[in-house]
């Protein structure tokens, strides 16, 4: 049984229709990735996972359980976790308080020494507010935040966007620890090297609908699929 | 007439019932701060407190039963409200977040003039604050100064709970970003309802606190309701020290003014909060974002 099975997914932003008939499965310890143009519907597809966008209809089975109509509260609970695009640190709290309260309600969560060995640079600013961190800190601090609760899956949302290189840099090797110590990872991603470096599976995805599945290593020969989707 | 011992005691009265603005207005931001939701019922809930704890004093006719009983019948009320009503109206307008509360708001009054009748109940202050107290330049009510005292420990207990426990770093990251919070395995809801009591406490303490300087009719809580929101501008919305701030600042100003001119003491409360509008639209001690 897969981890996760998603079928015909249809979600809404208001009146606007933006996801359709999704189906798509990710298995553990694997890592998968949606790619797509921006507006897509990869952010909508990752939110209506974690329950923040209700979908309308359709299924996910998460370890055997039916997400669609719980709250997000149950689903992190359930093992889920979605690092937003957005990174939407708690500013008023520390490092550390933003850590802790992520591990509040985990059954099993990380202790912080965990999380500083996998980002020493937390350790260093632990006592600094969210507001007072830079872009690249805030990012790690928002992956760390998910792992705390030792998640079954984690959900990134464009974890690379915005960043400078050698940060990004530091950024995938920690994917990749984590990839390679089995961490079920769904990433939605623009920077196609990166994804293609950590995915092993990808999704593309166009107006709302998944157009194709394959592994990744396929893609890269068939530079047709990346142009009529990507633009690339 | 303007003279020291006048002015001094306009000044104690001004920081009395700042003290008692402070603790309304603080449980009137953290519902907006946390929820969202501006709760026009505040006032009513600070009138009902001051009835809750009146019927507790003529059963018991202990002071602190009675302090008790208002709090925890105000919070009850407010858990209630919250869960039956209030949680419903997260996703709509302001409008109508606002035309429910005030409606509640009326409920509230209606049913207590109903059950007491319009006029005015009233309660002793406890023996032990009884009489008057001599500062050397003049004579002062010991139960005012008592007042002071009791609601600077309230206003610390709200600030442990606040800015010290668990639930209150739960409160802080909730009113920044509360979708947040509940992707992070906390029901928000809850947390929700639980903000929601601890303000509804807050106004439900102040106005049984309240009883023994000035008794209390039904429609106390109109006044209050008006003077507690130009406190939460003044201070910053959505900020517990700012309200506690701006709740000083306008005991004073409603006080002192009194003492030249009553007539214009709304007025130039009304001025403040105008000024300070203009010139730090956030208010006082308010932190950008929701506002």
């Amino acid at each position: 049984m897969s981890l996760i099975e998603v079928k015909a997914l249809n979600s809404y932003y208001g009146d606007s229709h933006i996801l359709f008939d999704v189906d798509m499965h990710v298995e553990r310890n694997e890592v998968v990735a949606l790619i797509g143009r921006n507006g897509a519907g990869k952010t909508t597809t990752l939110k209506s996972l974690m329950g923040i966008v209700r979908p309308s209809a359709g299924s996910v089975k998460f370890d055997g359980v039916e997400l669609v109509g719980l709250p997000s509260h149950a689903i992190a609970r359930a093992g889920m976790q979605l690092v937003h695009e957005e990174r939407r640190i708690f500013g008023s709290l520390n490092v550390e308080q933003n850590l802790v309260l992520a591990g509040l309600t985990a059954p099993n969560r990380w202790p912080l020494d965990r999380v500083y060995e996998m980002f020493p640079r937390l350790k260093e600013r632990r006592d600094s507010r969210g507001t007072d961190l830079s872009g690249g800190e805030q990012q790690m601090l928002a992956i760390a935040r998910a792992l705390v609760r030792d998640p079954k899956v984690v959900l990134l949302d464009e974890p690379f966007e915005g960043l400078a290189p050698v940060i990004v840099r530091d950024l995938v090797a920690a994917c990749r620890v984590l990839a390679a110590a089995g961490q079920t990872i769904v990433l939605v991603e623009q920077n196609l090297a990166a994804t293609l470096a950590l995915a092993q599976r990808v999704y593309i995805v166009n107006n709302g609908h998944v157009v194709h599945e394959g592994p990744s290593r396929e893609l890269k020969e068939q530079p047709k699929l990346l142009e009529r989707y990507l633009g690339v | 007439m303007l003279s020291l011992p006048n002015f001094a005691a306009q000044a104690f009265n001004g920081l009395v019932l700042g003290a008692l603005l402070a603790l309304i207005a603080s449980g009137l931001t953290i519902i907006y701060g946390t929820l969202g939701v501006l709760n026009l019922a505040h006032g009513a809930m600070f009138m009902v407190g001051g009835y809750a704890g009146v019927v507790a004093y003529q059963y018991t006719g202990s002071y602190l039963v009675a302090v008790a009983a208002g709090s925890l019948f105000v919070m009850a009320l407010g858990l209630l409200m919250e869960r039956v009503v209030i949680r419903h109206f997260y996703d709509r307008p302001p409008e109508d977040q606002i035309l429910v509360t005030f409606g509640l708001g009326i409920v509230y009054v209606e049913l207590v003039r109903l059950t007491f009748g319009s006029l005015s109940q009233s309660m002793p202050p406890p023996s032990w604050a009884a009489g008057i107290t001599s500062l050397g330049f003049m004579i002062y009510p010991t139960y005012r100064l008592a007042v002071v005292g009791i609601v600077a420990v309230a206003l610390l207990a709200l600030y442990l709970v606040l800015y010290r426990s668990r639930l209150g770093m739960i409160v802080r990251a909730g009113i920044e970003d509360a979708v947040m919070v509940d992707s992070l395995g906390i029901d928000v809801y809850r947390v929700f309802m639980i903000v929601f009591g601890i303000g509804a406490m807050a106004a439900g303490f102040a106005g049984i606190v309240n009883v023994p300087i000035a008794p209390i009719t039904p429609d106390v809580g109109e006044s209050i309701l008006v003077e507690t929101f130009v406190v939460v501008v003044i201070g910053g919305v959505g900020s517990f020290p700012g309200a506690v701030l701006g709740g000083l600042i306008a005991g004073e100003i409603l006080s002192l003014t009194s003492m030249v001119d009553p007539a214009y003491s709304q007025v130039m409360l009304f001025l403040v909060m105008t000024f300070v509008l203009v010139v730090r639209p956030r208010g006082l001690l308010g932190e950008q974002g929701r506002a």
